[in-house]
């Protein structure tokens, strides 16, 4: 579905598949160590209490899984953009964006919804930063229970 | 794609008149890519759950959060586990390309080993928290949890039998074409599988413990 | 012990599931009886079983399976329309003293299984059908890329629609709307077997969709001829590609939401309950933001086969190539903007509002550059007004006003007035039908010789499009000032008299409709026995410029002897424009896949599981689902799926064709 002139494969070659790119013992071993690193730190983080503010905490670990999710496409899943001719990088960038609009769509209409339509009821995600007086965290809108 | 001119070879006939077909004609193979697409696919239906854990994550409708229920050292060690099975599974693809068909099964085998290690751990983690009160039943928050968290497992699961599947058929046709195309939408999964883990051990278990 | 394992193997199925008091339905069983049995007669007479098996059932041949889906599609038309006549009948009886003959527990169900059955198992299957036909054509390639996948998609839709259907006499349907949303759809308020017929039959059909997705993505990508760049492909094959990337990138979101139903419904989750932490709005989120992109999905074929037809009949180059090009490509990424546009009313406030109409608003451009497009082509062309040319006209008219419509449901305070009016029912169905259907008939009708080798008779071929046509305008029209006057949807009773003169003419023009649907039979069993008048010999009956009218009518198992080389856009007609000549000689033996039982075989184990599911048959239900799992690890084993057509049977196939267009000619 590009509307760019990519350069393609060229169709000349018949009778082989695409040399994709497998991979090296250097490359896998580089790829696990950076990941070992971007695991340990987000769990250091959180079970050592670093920061006080556990927003920033939130932004952060999330970076590093944002980094580690590419460390992993490029050094075990050996995305690049020659692999399948540019296809794989274009579908991973659209689906990326769907995941993206999905996430921030539904955080952001949900949230407005919860907001305007269930008062009292002030919890959603990991935004959470008013809690009406009297009611004890992690309570949804009161309900009649039996 | 590139143009086909009158120049390239095979295209113009005797006559210097140009042709409009080509006697010989190898379509490329589509498996790895058609692979990768379901595996996008695969993507959207765990970003529809991640979007559910999102926005009803924090509903513990008064009973136990995620500060109370999540052992993060367990889930360190399914961390290790499962990105352990990931340079495994390449060590097995090195092997495959070495044509060295006795590695390529000793790594799988490995691999299996490890993601069966990490399910186990993580139903011994359900079975607790079963056990503990902390139901599917009991809030939307733990609904959420265990069907993301349940969804990967059972992709997972699906990964060891297909190892399993694959195992056998590499001892009986060895490291043939389709096999070893095979082994790379494999591996293409299993690393897949470790990228959705990372979006859940900080999104789901993380910022879970987080307040 | 005797009660516990009766429990264990038949769930909730027990006698009291058949309907024996509903006589509409008792009479449809004998209907459908009757006619099984003398279509299982004539197959028998006439021993057809084993070529029906060999042949078509177990065909990976992507013109078959195509064929397949077409049936599907206008067998399931003739009952989600079975289901509008019913309601238009209802609602022009039922004021005041007189409620009609539909109570509200059945009439829900219909207006249900309707939406249902009209969008998964008509649209759905005729879109698919001719994109799996014509684009493997358009682009000179032999098959789809997964062929026997391709197979299996079409049995696993198929059995989806089975599910359906067999929720008629066994159980009852959903009576939730087509989307089914909660708490209504939850087990409180639907305790019966009806929401989870709908969760297993989509789910056994979504399945056969996202993998039909995955396959024609693959094969526009990696199968187009060689000299065919990306910006010399026909714009149908643009449209087919954009059509899959959005059902690969949609239907997985559709799965997950109705699993979290399946699980609030079986297991007892909160997801979407009322209580417990549930929200039953994310579920309306989540399923529209896979509902707007299924409308695009719909749609967008559609303009492709107006794009072909109007090049075609006006024997014109098709104006501003890449724009059309860009006009789909924007389409696709802005239908994932556009979904709360379906919820305005549910209280997420004025900016959240706004953006989305905006979007909303802001997509509507695009189409609109293609209707220029369009008229551009028409613009000094020789416009020939065969049968597709007529209903792209009527689509242009019909359509627009439909669009125009949409528009003022995109604005956030006019819709807080019309939404769930009859306004909304009359704007998708002006843009479904004006849209949707029309261009299918425009595409029957224009690939139909391809496919049969025959033409359709124009004559009854006109009798449907004027039926259509006056019958849609009767039909809906009404239905807009009804809206406008207040009245709400999905209702089975009406106080007010003064409305029932409006429901009086939509029901006439639904009359109208079925007279339509009626000549397209007669249509085609008229130019079945007048095939030999009809007949189409050159393989290219309309001078078209596209790859497909390249081959004979039918093309032959493997479509192309030799892959075709492109150099231009419109590859057919400057072949032709080049003098092309067509190669009798120096075939060489060609590679096929096999046909296989497999996707038949494990569809029907799917569809078994969905009914065991639906009566909670948890024993059985295991046993399928193991079984499936173990009949695809089998299929697995089996490395030999594919042989070769000797050279000598591809040079009887070609010198019979050139035979043949030696003597038409």
């Amino acid at each position: 579905m590009t509307d760019h002139a990519h350069a393609h494969d060229d169709h000349g070659h018949h009778g082989h598949d695409d040399h994709a790119d497998h991979g090296s013992l250097k490359s896998y071993t580089i790829g696990f160590i950076l990941s070992v690193i971007l695991t340990a730190i987000p769990f250091w983080l959180v079970m050592g209490n670093v920061f006080e503010n556990s927003n920033t905490t939130a932004f952060i670990i999330l970076g590093f899984a944002a980094v580690q999710i590419v460390v992993h496409m490029i050094y075990f899943l050996h995305m690049s953009n020659k692999a399948e001719g540019g296809w794989s990088m274009l579908s991973l960038i659209f689906t990326i964006i769907v995941v993206v609009i999905m996430l921030a769509g539904s955080i952001w209409v949900m949230y407005h919804l919860n907001h305007n339509m269930m008062p009292g009821m002030m919890h959603d995600a990991s935004h959470s930063t008013h809690l009406p007086p009297g009611l004890p965290a992690g309570q949804s809108a009161p309900v009649p229970r039996p | 794609m590139s143009d086909i001119t009158a120049t390239t070879p095979g295209v113009m006939s005797a006559e210097g008149k140009p042709r409009f077909y080509v006697e010989e004609h190898h379509p490329e193979h589509s498996t790895l890519l058609g692979f990768w697409i379901y595996l996008m696919s695969d993507c959207l239906i765990f970003a529809s759950l991640f979007a559910v854990y999102a926005v009803l994550g924090r509903n513990y409708a008064g009973g136990p959060t995620g500060a109370e229920l999540f052992d993060l050292t367990l889930v360190a060690i399914n961390t290790a586990f499962l990105l352990l099975s990931s340079i495994t599974y390449g060590f097995a693809m090195l092997a495959s390309q070495r044509k060295d068909l006795k590695m390529t099964q000793i790594w799988l085998g490995i691999t299996g080993l490890f993601g069966a290690a990490f399910l186990g751990l993580e139903l011994y983690e359900f079975y607790h928290l079963w056990h503990v009160g902390a139901t599917p039943q009991t809030s939307a928050f733990l609904s959420s949890f265990y069907t993301l968290v349940g969804t990967h497992g059972l992709h997972v699961t699906f990964g060891i039998i297909w190892l399993i599947t694959l195992m056998v058929q590499l001892n009986r046709h060895g490291l043939i074409h389709e096999n070893i195309r095979r082994m790379t939408c494999l591996s293409m999964f299993w690393h897949f599988l470790d990228v959705v883990w990372i979006g859940v051990f900080t999104f789901v278990y993380l910022m879970g413990v987080l307040p | 012990m005797q009660e516990h394992t009766n429990h264990l193997i038949f769930g909730r199925l027990g006698w009291d599931a058949i309907p024996t008091h509903e006589p509409i339905l008792i009479v449809t069983f004998i209907a459908v009886v009757l006619g099984g049995m003398a279509m299982v007669g004539a197959l028998t007479y006439f021993r057809l079983w084993g070529p029906l098996w060999r042949n078509w059932i177990t065909s990976i041949d992507h013109k078959k399976i195509g064929i397949m889906y077409m049936i599907l599609g206008l067998i399931m038309l003739m009952r989600g329309f079975a289901d509008a006549i019913m309601m238009r009948l209802q609602q022009a009886v039922a004021f005041g003293d007189n409620l009609g003959y539909l109570n509200a527990h059945h009439y829900d169900q219909i207006f249900t299984a309707h939406g249902v059955i009209m969008i998964f198992f008509v649209a759905m299957p005729l879109v698919t059908g001719l994109m799996n036909y014509v684009v493997p054509l358009q682009i000179g390639a032999r098959d789809v890329a997964f062929p026997f996948l391709n197979n299996f998609s079409f049995w696993m839709t198929t059995f989806g629609a089975v599910l359906i259907m067999v929720s008629l006499f066994i159980g009852e349907f959903a009576k939730t709307g087509w989307l089914a949303y909660p708490p209504l759809s939850g087990i409180l308020g639907s305790p019966d077997v009806g929401v989870d017929y709908y969760i297993w039959a989509l789910q056994v059909a979504g399945v056969g969709t996202t993998l039909s997705g995955i396959n024609l993505i693959a094969t526009i990508v990696k199968m187009r001829a060689p000299g065919m760049t990306m910006m010399k492909m026909p714009v149908f094959t643009w449209t087919s590609l954009c059509t899959n990337v959005l059902i690969v990138a949609s239907f997985p979101i559709l799965t997950a939401v109705i699993t979290l139903l399946a699980l609030d419904r079986f297991v007892g989750t909160n997801f979407f309950t009322n209580d417990l932490g549930g929200n039953a709005m994310m579920y309306v989120n989540l399923i529209w933001i896979w509902g707007h992109p299924e409308v695009y999905i719909l749609i967008l074929p559609c303009f492709g086969i107006f794009s072909e037809v109007v090049s075609t009949y006006c024997g014109k180059r098709l104006f501003g190539y890449t724009s059309m090009v860009y006009a789909t490509v924007v389409i696709t990424i802005l239908s994932y903007l556009v979904w709360l546009h379906h919820f305005f009313t549910m209280g997420s406030g004025a900016s959240v509002n706004s953006f989305f109409g905006i979007t909303t608003m802001i997509i509507s451009i695009p189409t609109g550059a293609k209707i220029f497009n369009w008229l551009f082509t028409m613009y000094r062309g020789r416009i020939r007004y065969e049968l597709p040319m007529m209903w792209t006209i009527a689509f242009m008219i019909t359509f627009v006003i439909g669009g125009m419509t949409g528009v003022m449901l995109a604005i956030p305070p006019a819709d807080f007035v019309l939404h769930n009016s009859l306004f909304l029912i009359a704007h998708f169905h002006n843009v479904i039908i004006g849209g949707v259907l029309f261009g299918l008939f425009a595409g029957i009708y224009y690939w139909f010789p391809k496919a049969f080798g025959f033409k359709l008779d124009p004559f009854w071929g006109k009798c449907s499009f004027w039926f259509w046509v006056v019958g849609f305008y009767v039909a809906f029209m009404p239905l807009y000032v009804l809206g406008l006057m207040g009245v709400t949807r999905r209702m089975s009773h009406f106080d007010d008299p003064s409305l029932q003169i409006w429901f009086q003419i939509a029901a006439f023009g639904a009359v109208l409709i079925a007279l339509g649907i009626g000549s397209m039979l007669i249509q085609f069993g008229v130019s079945f026995l007048k095939r030999d008048k009809l007949r189409d010999v050159t393989g290219d009956p309309w001078d078209g410029r596209t790859l497909e009218w390249s081959t004979s009518s039918p093309p032959p198992d493997y479509n192309f002897a030799f892959t075709p080389v492109v150099y231009e856009n419109d590859s057919w007609y400057d072949m032709k424009k080049q003098g092309y000549e067509r190669p009798l000689q120096g075939f060489t033996p060609i590679h096929m896949p096999k046909n296989t039982g497999a996707g038949f075989v494990i569809s029907a184990l799917s569809g078994l599981l969905g009914f065991f599911l639906v009566w909670q048959m948890w024993l059985l239900a295991g046993v399928t689902f193991a079984t499936i799992v173990a009949a695809a690890i089998i299929h697995t084993f089996n490395y030999k799926r594919d042989y070769y057509i000797p050279a000598e049977e591809v040079n009887r196939t070609e010198e019979a064709r050139t035979r043949l267009l030696e003597k038409h000619v």
